[in-house]
Parts: C-alpha cells; structure tokens; sequence
C-alpha cells in the first residue's frame, strides 16, 4: 500500500488582501508522512506565508483568494476551519512571549483542549503527557513572565502538541535564543520527531544546526519554490549559493577546497563527516 | 511600593488565599454596603480595625499598609473637601459636628479601599478568572481579564526599553514647556500602541490555531469548589450583615464627636 | 575611550546584573561583548550612554563620568543600536525617522537635510525615502533604526544583537557595513550571541557569564578556548571544532574564520601532493 503524503499542495498562489505582489507563486509540493522539513530562503520569499497556508490561517484568518489546492492529512484546507485543521497541524511562533497567554503553564497546556471541549480526565492525561514529553515538569506553576525565551518555547511547544496534532510547523523558532537554548530546543524538536513520528516543518535561517537533523531541505526565494530534496544535494548546489541561504561553514569550507579537484561531490554535513573526508584526500 | 502594589496578588498561602474568590468579594462588598450604612465614627472605627488581624492572618501586613498610604492623598482632599463645604455652610465655624463628619466620611473611604484591597492581595488573577467564567460570565470576559494581567507586566517592560530607546536618539522627556513635554511623549505612545496592535495579531493567530472557538462551550481544567470554610465565612459575613441592619435601624450609636479647638 | 571601573549593578527588581566589572575599550577598538542571555551584556552597553548609572564603580566617556552628562549629551558621543527597531520607529516617513535624532540633538536644518542624505545613501534605503517605516519589512525597519542612528556619526556606536532574524544576504551586508565603520576610525561594540558572525569578524572578544567578565582578548584566543567558551554558555565556532579534530595533521587549534581556515587546509593538501 502506497501512503499518501501527509502534506499535498498544488499550484498553490497567493496575494495578501492589499498587497499588488503575490506571496506564493505556483508552488507545488508534497511532504511525507514523518519528515523532518527545513523550509529557508532569504526575508520576504514567502516562508511564512506558506506555513499559514498549512495550518489554514490563510485563507481564514488572513483573506484574500488563494488559488490551487492545499491538503493536509486528506483534508482540504480550503475548505476546513482553522480550528478543524488546528488537531492535524500545530504551530509555533516566532515570538515566545506572543504565544502564551494564561497565567500558568498548566492552564496554558490546557487551552487548546478546553476549546475543544475535551472531558476533565483526557484534558489531565494529556497535560501530564505533554509537559513529560517536552521535559517541563518542574516549571507546571510557573507564569510565562517568569521563565526565559528557551523554556517559553517548550512550554509553547508542549501546549501544542498537547492537542496531538500529527504535523508540527515551527517559524523561525529559535530567533531570539542564544546558541545553547537554539541547540537544545532542536535536539526536542528532532525527538518529537524521531519517537513520536510528528512531520516536522521549521522554518530558519541557521541552518548550521540543523544539517545532521533534517532530512529535506525545500528553498524559497520571491515566492517560488527553487530547490527541495535532501540537505546534501541543496546545501552542495551552486543555487543554493546564489539566492543566498545560510549554507553551513563546513559545507562551505568543503567547497573552498574541493575546487582543487575532489571525486566526492556530496558535501559532508557534520564535523566528522567533514574529517574523514580531509583524511581520506591525504 | 506604589498604589499597584497593594492591588498586585501576593503568593503566599494563607486561610485567606484559601476561600473561594466569590466569597471573598461578597465579603467586600459587605464590608462596602456596611461602611455606607453608617455615617457614625464608631461603627466605622470598628469596621477598620476588623480587617487588621484578617491582613495578618492573611500575611499581606506590609503591602495592605502600602496600599492604604497610597490612598493617603485621596483620603486627605475628601477630608478637606468635607471639611470646607461644612465649614462654609455653618456660618464660617468650624463645628465639632463638621470635623466628626469629615473624619467619617475619610475612614469610610480608606474601609473600602482596604477591604478590597485585601480582596486583590489574597486572589489570584487566574481563581478570579475562574470565578468570573464559574458565575457565568461569557468565557471572552474571563480571558481578557486574565490575558491583560498577564501582558501587564510585558506591557510595562516594553514601555521602559521604549523610553530608552529614544532617549538614546536624543529625546530629553523631562525639559521644555508644558505643551512639548506633551508632545515629547509622541515618540513613547506610539511605537507602543503600533506594538500593541501587532501583539495583539500575533496573540489571535496563536489562538486560533490552538482551536480557540471550535466548540461552542468549553470545559475547563480547573474549577472552584466550594468548601465547608467557604460557607462558614458566607455565613458569618451574611449574619454581620443582618445584625447591623438591625443595629442601624432599633439601637442608638454611642456618638464619639471630634472636639474643636 | 570607555573605562568602566568595577562597576556594580542590581536592577530595582533586584537582579543583581554587574559584579565589579572593570573594561577598557579604546577608541578606533572593535569589540564583541557575548555571552548568553541574561549575562549582563545589554546592562553593561546600557552603561555607556548613561542610560543606567552604577551603584558602585564609575564609568567614563572620554574622561567624563557619566554621573555628570545628561543621556542626551553622552548619546552624542555613544550611539546605541537597540535590538527591537520596532521600539523607536514611529514617524511618517522613513526620512523623518532618520532625522529625529538629529533634531534633538540640534543640528541646522541644511546639516539635517544633508546628513538624512548621506545615511539613506550608506544603509541603501534611498527608495524608502518617502515610505512609512512600519511599511517595511522586518530587515528593512532594522536598516531605518541603523540610520537614523548613524546619522549624528557617533563616534563610538554600539550595535546590541543586530544579527538576530536576518537572513544571509543581511548578514553579509552588515558585516561590510561594521567593517567599514571601523576602518573609518569609529569604535565599534557588538553586543551578540552570534558566534559564526564574530568568527567572520575576528574582533577583540570580552566573554561574560552572570554579571561578570570571564575572558577578555582575542577572539582566535577566546573562541576557542573550551573553557571560557562553556563558561559563556556559547559553543565552539564550527571551523574550531573541525579543526580540534585535526590536530594531530599539524594544523593549529586557535582557528575561527573560513578564509584563514582554507588557506590552511589547501596549503596542507599542497604539501601532502
């Protein structure tokens, strides 16, 4: 039996209502069902917009005519509300702060499950659930003021996959974080990943990290989709150089020195990968 | 410690924190209905000194003082205020009945504000969420309520980095005449409502996508019960109330008067 | 120059954010200030321009302590770049925007026309001229905050996380864009988390980790270091890690940029062929 891919868009434009420029240009693309996307592209190529175009914000929340289709799980995002498509496709902002909005962590864990009217017992299971999965057991009492932009992330994270969407879409994510708080919160998003088989799509500039994590790399510049495949042949490609993504240092260096004539054309993508490769030319 | 202060939750646990929220606030409002039955200086006296040992009970000593001192000035116009008009009115004497009756209407003021005032101190801006949605309010009262006290400290944060912000370009907030010391506050309201907005765009896009609105009613995780204590303390409160009406309309009030000099 | 002598300070909320901290930057320096959030970084920056003024210790710019110079008069001199732009734009246009600072600072309206001129011209925003700031895009706002800043030419301008949300190409530009400033004799302070943007720079490195100063010195001797690095809360620059694995080829451990580490790893090839 062949699955479906979870994600199915097809010639997919968009314009925001005002705006004379389209966001999204005949964009045609399928994710699998357990992928690890990274969605880059220099600012404004429409990354964001087609993450909406995902959980449904757009159209719904944001107007205006999308054009194409979009399914999600098999179902058409055209033609479900946000809060339908909210239990197949959780979202993640980029700002921690604007995403939390009770006065604990448990209430906020609980919100997406009081809307939907989910028994007193579930809603308990759930939260306790979700606040192991993501490791915040000791902050259940906290007030989001009071903890730091890394463990605001989790707690939105958690309270997110407490309504056990099957798709997790981050936005730029780790933005405002400091290196430490970025890795470790990719190292929980490639956990949600890898254990709980979430299709993952995170979208970012600081691709460095995030190379031996992902498995598909789709690239966007001026609301089209130039490159989609695996890390390897997107970071490798001279494209990739010219729209201008964030192309890891030691993928970089890689093509410093191949140019004095290397067999392999296949980047390596970590720093083991990288020495072996330096030995191996010696 | 400003006026804030003392209306800002303590977290502490008391027998106070404890009570349900509703009976709390019913509890205030008859302490407010009985500081408004009695104009005489006594029952007022009494009514004050009541709540102190509750505010030590409660462990809010130093805040609730906090917050009656910032009603300090409040307190003094409306005994000035009082005291003028009744002043004027009896012929440009100041009477021992005028004095008594300043001094009343102040303590009746600072009753309010401090029986509230431990109302605040002893609820947490979450239970008295609850308890607006428990009695029925309709649930976007309750989350608004709840979200602006949680963005209230963010709110005032950003005002300061704000302010920082544009005295390094420069802007002197504290020179000039009136009118550009008005205008100088331009460069702080606005990038501060534009914020504002844009936060709020960014909270409802998070809401929606948690499903905020898919069903038309929602549970809830937590909810208020109320216990044994709770009904006592309706009970006691209820029954002072009854006794006092009593009180107010069959029995004559020892009249304490404030002596002219 | 900035001396800052054991400097000492607890936010009223009682964070206490320096612990005697003592630096020296002189003038025409580039220098990194970094460490995690929360380390102190922006509280010690904010000390420059007098925004915050020690408990303990003093601060002076140019010989002046800061206790006697009104923030305005030390902005003059010190040109802080905050992180959020969306906290100073809000005026009409974008050339409106540039020139506040200007204004308040007193400059005639013909050196106010040209020097919105010339900031427009170096941070390429000459087409925005006209257009609303909160019309522009995330990056583009954070250019207009860039200009109207330098547009009283600070002699001493620090930049406070100014590669956060930026893709590639921005970074690239504002890399060039900081270089030239130095070169033209202004001293520049990066305050970041940005270890691969630092790497590139190769600046002088002062490390700080809860309110104190950890390391202060080369960045080829500061990022590398394991210990201070960690101590820091960051992680080693890429090209370092690499090149801590290749220690045994003979190649050296302090290596942070791609250039130097190409010309390394080519010559080493050459050599081996």
């Amino acid at each position: 039996m062949i699955l479906l891919p979870i994600i199915e868009i097809k010639d997919l434009s968009y314009t925001y209502p005002g705006l004379s420029k389209p966001s999204l240009s005949n964009i045609t693309l399928s994710i699998e069902r357990g992928s690890f996307v990274t969605l880059t592209g220099p600012s404004g190529c429409g990354k964001t917009t087609l993450c909406r175009c995902i959980n449904g914000l757009v159209p719904h929340f944001y107007g205006g005519e999308a054009t194409g289709e979009v399914k999600v799980s098999n179902l058409s995002v055209q033609d479900q509300p946000i809060s339908e498509l909210a239990q197949h496709v959780g979202f993640v902002f980029q700002n921690p702060e604007n995403q939390l909005f009770s006065l604990s962590v448990e209430r906020e864990i609980a919100f997406g499950l009081e809307n939907l009217a989910l028994p007193r017992e579930e809603m308990k299971e759930r939260l306790e659930w979700a606040l192991d999965v993501i490791g915040i057991e000791d902050l259940r009492q906290r007030s989001p003021y009071e903890l730091s932009g890394g463990q605001q992330q989790r707690v939105a994270i958690a309270s997110v996959i407490a309504m056990k969407p099957k798709i997790l879409i981050f936005d730029e994510p780790t933005s405002s974080l400091d290196p430490l708080a970025a890795t470790k919160l990719f190292k929980t998003i490639s956990r949600l990943n890898k254990t709980l088989g979430l299709t993952i799509i995170l979208v970012e500039h600081r691709l460095d990290l995030l190379s031996t994590l992902t498995n598909q790399v789709i690239v966007m510049d001026d609301g089209e989709v130039k490159m989609n495949g695996k890390p390897i042949e997107v970071f490798g490609s001279p494209l990739a150089k010219l729209i201008g993504i964030g192309i890891p240092k030691i993928v970089r260096l890689y093509q410093e020195i191949a140019n004095t004539g290397s067999v392999t054309k296949r980047p390596p993508l970590s720093v083991e990968d990288f020495t072996s490769y330096l030995r191996s030319r010696l | 410690m400003s006026v804030f202060d003392g209306l800002r939750f303590k977290r502490t646990s008391s027998p106070v924190h404890q009570i349900d929220p509703r009976v709390k606030f019913v509890t205030s409002c008859i302490i407010f209905i009985l500081a408004i039955m009695f104009t005489e200086l006594l029952p007022l006296i009494v009514l004050l000194s009541v709540q102190i040992p509750i505010v030590y009970i409660a462990r809010v000593s130093k805040e609730w003082f906090a917050s009656l001192k910032s009603s300090l000035l409040l307190a003094i116009i409306i005994f000035v205020t009082n005291a003028v008009v009744g002043y004027m009115s009896s012929d440009f004497k100041l009477t021992s009945s005028t004095l008594t009756y300043s001094v009343s209407m102040t303590l009746r003021f600072i009753t309010l504000v401090a029986s509230f005032s431990i109302f605040f101190l002893t609820t947490s801006p979450d239970d008295l969420g609850l308890a607006l949605e428990q009695s029925h309010f309709p649930y976007e009262f309750s989350f608004a309520f709840t979200t602006a006290v949680r963005f209230v400290p963010v709110l005032a944060n950003e005002a300061q980095m704000i302010i920082d912000a544009q005295r390094s370009r420069g802007l002197e907030l504290d020179k000039g005449s009136f009118m550009k010391r008005i205008r100088n506050y331009l460069p702080i309201l606005i990038p501060l409502i534009v914020n504002a907005i844009r936060r709020s765009l960014e909270l409802a896009e998070a809401m929606e996508s948690r499903a905020f609105g898919a069903k038309k009613t929602r549970t809830s995780l937590f909810s208020l019960q109320i216990k044994i204590r709770d009904l006592l303390v309706l009970i006691i409160s209820l029954f002072i109330l009854a006794a006092s009406i009593y009180v107010r309309f069959n029995i004559e009030i020892p009249m304490i008067k404030i002596p002219t000099f | 120059m900035i001396n800052v002598e054991n400097v000492s300070y607890t936010y009223p909320s009682g964070i206490n954010a320096l612990k005697e901290v003592s630096v020296e930057i002189e003038d025409g320096a580039f220098v990194a200030i970094m460490g995690e959030n929360g380390a102190g970084k922006t509280t010690l920056v904010k000390h420059f321009n007098g925004l915050l003024k020690p408990n303990e210790g003093n601060v002076t710019i140019d010989g002046i302590n800061t206790r006697e110079l009104s923030i305005a008069e030390l902005s003059k001199k010190v040109g802080l770049v905050f992180q959020n732009a969306d906290h100073q734009l809000f005026c009409e246009t974008v050339e409106e925007e540039i020139s506040f600072g200007l204004k308040n600072f007193g400059f005639s309206d013909k050196t106010v026309k040209k020097r919105v001129e010339w900031a427009l011209e170096i941070l390429d925003l000459a087409q925005y001229r006209k257009t609303s700031p909160l019309m522009l895009s995330g990056g583009e706002r954070k250019r207009v905050a860039l200009a109207s800043i330098m547009a009283w030419k600070p002699k001493i301008v620090v930049l406070d996380e100014p590669t956060l949300g930026q893709d590639q190409n921005q970074k690239e530009r504002l890399l060039q864009f900081i270089k030239q400033l130095n070169t033209q004799g202004n001293t520049v302070v990066l305050v970041t988390h940005d270890i691969e943007f630092v790497a590139e720079c190769n600046p002088r490195v002062i490390l700080m980790a809860k309110g104190e100063i950890v390391a202060d010195g080369p960045a080829k001797k500061n990022l590398t270091n394991r210990r201070f690095v960690k101590k820091a809360s960051l992680i080693l620059p890429q090209i370092t890690q690499i090149f801590n694995e290749l220690a045994d080829l003979g190649l050296p451990k302090d290596v942070i940029g791609t250039y130097e580490a190409k010309q390394l790893i080519n010559n080493l090839i050459k050599g081996e062929q």
